[in-house]
């Protein structure tokens, strides 16, 4: 049995991480959020732009939340405090982004998907790659009810059931259909560069983005 | 409303451009020197026309003629008189602080003080090879570089020191300005760190909001009020600027638009492995996003709509974005000074 999902953690206070502090506190998750340095860099963005979350470090957001959302830029991913986020469930946001990030294949390596980089890095994590390929924006706009005509979907790419059910929960409340699409592997059909990255869509549309 | 505040105009509206590939009117695309002389045409008609100012984004790439908007800038400044010269953004992050402040400087007393520098981490990063600076530092850069210009805005000898680039000991960097400090603002995507960081410098800022609804910016005016009061600095209002298209209909302006936005964001998302712009989702962002799409009316309406809904006192209209030519984009500017900036004023005016 999996403990249920009161606290949600954020690694990274920009605006993949604001946005989605914001959609947890309106569902009425706890949220505890860290930027690259000290939570002092980052209190005042939180007090204004997500009132109620915890602005904390990376260690605290990692050993404090029941959940935690990686969204920092994919680059930096060696600087994930590695101890404290093990045997935690993780959801991996990031992606490649040359601009920001450089070359992918010395980042990430050649042939897999980023995330099983992540997943190799971040060993005793439980990996769950979710919320990368919708635009911040898209996210911040979008979200609404369950059973909401035209809902959008998020895709889920996990190895674990157990922990494909507990982020897609957490996809739902947030305000979203999740739609399973195959184990880490297959994170990769969510990428820069595919059909489906970007997508802003519902489930039905999603689903014809991602198989080939 | 202080007394200060009163005395220049309430609200200002800009047009910006990153100097895109003009066509003529048989699509074919004008040459990249061809595309900076019609800018200075543009910008020169605005002036005539009463817009306050023209804003020139700076690239490093094969869509856009301007690299350096300085130069053009200064190709404008002795043909206009009350227009204000911004660049939008300069890259700072790749650029030398001293040599901004010097061609800025120069650029202020070409036009008699009409320069204005926005200093903006940039949405591209084609620069950073290109002068030699390792994407690594990005952050980096831009902390350091930052500090350095705000020191070098006193206009008195700066002594500096980083990692970025060679320590300055008491240098005394020229020409002076006249009015002893050169306008810069700061661009700012959607990062709330850098809202937070041109608050502690004191500058005012930008926003570049290129999609998705306004509103959700509404609070970043808040986070940099609050940042000022607390850093101690003036809360200056802020501005915006997004992209969009004027033409005598609605119909024509969609109709023209879309194949234009389409064919210039598809460029854009090609290296950042997005998907080509679809009409729906062009549409939304005409109907509830930040492409300001239509007849003047149209466009007057949202952007009133915007300025008020976020709370800036500033709009610049990104026009002339993808292949358009020449012709539509002097009517733009047309319909934008005599049609849009009156009724967008009217409108503010009926809600205050
Ligand atoms: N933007 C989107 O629409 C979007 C959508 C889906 C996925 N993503 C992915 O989400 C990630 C973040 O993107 P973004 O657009 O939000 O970027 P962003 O605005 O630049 O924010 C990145 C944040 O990560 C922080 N950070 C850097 N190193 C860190 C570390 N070691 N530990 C904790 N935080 C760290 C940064 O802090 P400092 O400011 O202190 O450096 C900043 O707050 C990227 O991997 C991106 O590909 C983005």
């Amino acid at each position: 049995m999996l403990s249920p999902i009161r606290r949600i953690g954020i690694l990274g206070a920009g605006k993949l991480g604001i946005t989605l502090a914001q959609l947890a506190l309106k569902a009425g998750y706890e949220v505890i959020i860290a930027g690259s340095t000290h939570p002092g860099k980052i209190a005042l963005s939180i007090e204004v732009l997500t009132p109620g979350a915890v602005a904390a470090s990376a260690d605290e957001v990692a050993s404090q939340a029941d959940i935690i959302i990686l969204a920092l830029p994919l680059g930096k991913f060696k600087e994930l405090p590695k101890q404290a986020l093990g045997g935690k469930l993780v959801i991996d946001a990031m992606n490649h982004w040359w601009e920001i990030d450089g070359d992918r294949e010395i980042i990430v390596g050649p042939h897999r998907s980023s995330s099983e980089s992540v997943q190799e890095y971040l060993a005793t994590s439980r990996l769950v790659k979710a919320f990368n390929h919708m635009g911040y924006h898209d996210l911040h706009d979008e979200h609404k009810p369950s059973m909401a005509e035209g809902r959008k979907a998020i895709a889920v790419a996990a190895d674990n059931p157990e922990d494909v059910k507990a982020v897609s929960d957490v996809i739902d409340t947030l305000g979203f259909d999740p739609l399973y699409i195959g184990g880490l592997s297959e994170g990769r059909r969510l990428e820069p560069g595919t059909k489906a990255f970007g997508a802003n869509v519902p489930a039905d549309q999603l689903v014809r983005l991602i198989t080939p | 409303m202080t007394d200060k505040k009163i005395s220049q105009p309430k609200y200002l509206f800009g047009l910006d451009s990153f100097g895109d590939i003009a066509v003529d009117t048989k699509g074919q695309p004008l040459t990249y020197a061809a595309s900076i002389r019609q800018v200075v045409k543009e910008a020169v008609l605005a002036d005539t026309l009463g817009v306050d100012i023209i804003a020139l984004g700076e690239h490093h790439r094969s869509e856009y003629a301007i690299s350096s908007p300085e130069t053009v800038l200064a190709g404008i400044a002795t043909k206009t008189k009350n227009i204000k010269l911004a660049s939008g953004v300069t890259v700072l992050s790749s650029d030398d602080p001293v040599r901004v402040f010097e061609r800025f400087a120069t650029l202020d007393a070409l036009s008699n003080g009409r320069a204005q520098v926005i200093l903006g981490r940039g949405s591209f990063t084609e620069s950073f090879p290109l002068f030699g600076y390792d994407l690594q530092d990005y952050e980096l850069l831009f902390e350091e570089k930052i500090d350095l210009f705000s020191k070098l805005l006193s206009e008195q000898p700066v002594t500096w020191e980083g990692k970025t680039r060679a320590a300055l000991d008491k240098a005394d960097v020229f020409p002076k300005t006249e009015s002893g400090r050169l306008e810069t603002m700061v661009g700012v995507g959607g990062s709330p760190q850098s809202i937070v960081r041109a608050a502690a410098y004191g500058f005012p800022v930008v926003l570049a909001i290129i999609g998705g609804s306004p509103d959700r910016f509404k609070p970043y005016v808040e986070l940099y009020q609050r940042a000022a009061r607390e850093f101690g600095h003036e809360e200056h209002p802020l501005g915006m600027h997004s992209p969009g298209y004027i033409a005598d209909t609605d119909a024509q302006a969609i109709k023209e638009a879309f194949p234009r936005f389409k064919k210039a964001m598809d460029a854009v998302g090609l290296s950042r492995g997005w998907q080509p712009m679809t009409r729906d989702h062009f549409m939304n962002e005409v109907k509830n996003g930040s492409m300001y799409v239509g007849s003047p009316e149209t466009v007057a309406q949202k952007i009133a709509r915007a300025m008020k809904v976020v709370g800036v006192n500033r709009f610049d209209l990104v026009y002339g974005f993808g292949p358009v030519t020449a012709e539509a984009r002097l009517h733009m500017v047309e319909l934008y000074a005599t049609k849009v900036i009156p009724r967008v004023r009217e409108l503010l005016a009926e809600a205050s």
